[in-house]
């Protein structure tokens, strides 16, 4: 085992967003080895993305926020921790041999203790025509934005719910971009069902300021928003040209030259899948996510989820996870005693509640619809294999149970991308048409590697790359 | 498919070859960036319907970016920052006038 090693470590952080970093700074201030792998360039993650590079004053940011990463960031360069950047973690074997590809070189790294920060992504929410070029993320749109300073060109549409909705609108709109229009799924119903979290909700006013700037900003550049929108289709020859959206008992169609999709977000699952970390559906966020104890401890002791990728709660309750995680760590590695992990814990504990008390009303506010997330037979839901709704619907019908033998049967979820896009809508579609629980369908079994891995950096790993499987019985 | 921003400030220029043009990016740009701003789209054309691909994501998940870069397979574009003389191929279903 020990002569493929090529370094060992207290701790390895996977992810060097808002939870990452403060994981990793933390823990070093505690006297741990740490190592932090990171897929990005420089740490920040998707929220604080190149604060420290490139185009300062490029698109519109959110003063504060912005700020906050810089400092974190700055942290974390200041602490012992060593960071890897630009490096992408595509396994972790049982004993926590965690295999890295940079620069096309394959390197392992044996934690200890290992701190999964890997964050969310945008769920995927298959319509038709969605596959089209000219149909993006709106979070794609927000990093063509802040890393290179580009818009779309023409006529940009935003259709979905969520506040990154609203929040990419505005940058966009601000930085010159031709925004038409916004088209919510959010209605009155939605408002109503939020309701009963308003009140907790207005407890962080910082929350509301921000979202009421994004909205003005909308009016200011005069763009138009429909709301309570229930059906969303895209058409183009070749590329997408127009949308189409259901609105009451009408229908709109939109010229555009960019659609821009956002249904919020949800954790991203590849890393704990792949460890087999046991997950309990959310049904209040429609999303899978891992079983973690108050400290992030996940349901194998020697591995902790911080932040997004545990349940999604924002980069500020991120920050105190990824704290709260390494103290945690910290205590599980002999470091420090119950008593001083509870000291250091309560204030962090106390803080992450007050960044959590917004959710309830936000995720009830912009949960997306039953249409949206359980698409219509037309739509293709693996963009991978080109396998439709449909499709997975009539292997239901079959009998089909879970997401692991629909792709026997369909290839759904078998190409590149690993089900990371379809994951959660085949989960949806399979538990909607066999009237079950989404937690009896289950989810993608993930195996290694989490990338494509060039066979040559496999060769030269030491060991010749014989990570032996023993979740499969087999070798990778 | 995508501008720069007019008073973005300037980064050195970088060069680079997509299917044997001649791409002018900027320092700091991901390969997926550029492409964009330099209008090559599609990216790839899907293996099972051929029909037009374009990035989804831009952070690493959708894999709808993937191209050849330097004689590497299937590397996503929007996770490779550009360098002076890349060499980038897309498959031939997605290229111009294919």
């Amino acid at each position: 085992m020990s002569e493929r090693t090529a370094g060992e470590t207290d701790v390895v952080v996977v992810g060097a967003g808002p939870a990452g970093m403060a994981a990793a700074t933390r823990a070093a201030s505690l006297g741990l080895r740490v190592r932090v792998v990171d897929e990005q360039q420089s740490p920040g993650g998707q929220v604080h993305r190149g604060v420290t590079r490139g185009d300062e004053g490029v698109g519109p940011r959110f003063g504060d926020e912005h700020l906050r990463g810089r400092e974190l960031v700055r942290a974390l360069h200041a602490s012992t921790a060593t960071v890897e950047p630009g490096a992408t973690v595509f396994d972790v074997d049982p004993e926590l041999g965690v295999a890295v590809l940079r620069d096309g070189i394959a390197h392992e790294i044996r934690a200890r203790h290992l701190i999964v920060a890997t964050g969310a992504i945008e769920r995927a929410v298959p319509f038709p025509g969605w596959t089209l070029p000219g149909v993006m993320n709106a979070g794609a749109a927000q990093v063509l934005l802040e890393t290179s300073a580009c818009v779309p060109s023409g006529r940009v549409v935003l259709a979905g719910c969520g506040p990154l909705l609203l929040l990419v609108a505005s940058q966009l709109a601000d930085a010159g971009a031709n925004v038409v229009a916004v088209v919510e799924t959010t209605g009155a119903i939605d408002h109503a069902r939020a309701l009963p979290g308003l009140p907790r909700a207005l407890a962080t006013p910082a929350t509301f300021a921000r979202g009421l700037a994004w909205l003005r900003a909308l009016r200011r550049h005069g763009v138009e928003r429909i709301g309570g929108i229930r059906s969303l289709a895209a058409e183009g020859a070749g590329r997408v040209e127009r949308v189409l959206v259901g609105v009451g008992d009408r229908a709109r169609e939109i010229a555009v030259d960019t659609l821009l999709v956002h249904a919020g977000v949800v954790p991203n699952p590849q890393l704990a899948r792949l460890m087999r970390l046991e997950h309990r559906w959310d049904e209040r966020a429609l999303a899978w996510r891992p079983r973690v104890d108050a400290f992030g401890r996940s349901s194998d002791p020697r591995v902790s989820v911080a932040g997004d990728g545990a349940g999604i709660g924002g980069a500020r309750a991120a920050e105190t996870d990824g704290a709260i995680a390494a103290i945690d760590a910290a205590h599980a590695l002999g470091a420090i005693d119950a008593r001083v992990r509870a000291r250091l814990c309560a204030p962090l504990l106390r803080e992450r509640r007050r960044h959590l008390a917004v959710r309830p009303w936000l995720d009830a506010l912009y949960r997306p619809p039953g249409w949206l997330v359980d698409p219509p037979d037309a739509a293709i839901v693996c963009r991978c294999e080109d396998v439709t709704a449909g499709e997975i619907r009539s292997v239901a019908r079959l009998g089909v149970r879970g997401p692991n033998q629909a792709k026997a049967y369909t290839r759904c979820g078998m190409g590149p991308c690993q089900g990371r896009v379809c994951g959660t809508v085949v989960t949806t579609i399979l538990a909607r048409a066999a009237g079950v629980a989404p937690a009896a369908v289950g989810y993608y079994r993930i195996r290694p590697p989490l990338v494509p891995v060039p066979l040559a950096a496999l060769a030269r790993m030491p060991g010749g790359g014989n990570r032996r499987d023993e979740r499969t019985g087999g070798a990778m | 498919m995508f501008r720069r921003l007019a008073g973005a400030k300037a980064r050195a220029e970088v060069v680079i070859d997509v299917d044997g043009e001649r791409v002018v990016a900027r320092e700091g740009d991901t390969l997926a960036a550029a492409m964009l701003v330099a209008g090559c789209v599609p990216f790839r054309a899907s293996e099972r319907s051929g029909a037009p691909r374009a990035p989804l994501c831009m952070i690493g998940a959708c894999f709808e970016c993937r191209v050849e870069v330097d004689g590497a397979g299937s590397r996503r574009a929007c996770q490779v920052v550009v360098v002076p003389g890349m060499r980038v191929r897309r498959s031939r279903a997605a290229r111009p006038g294919a």
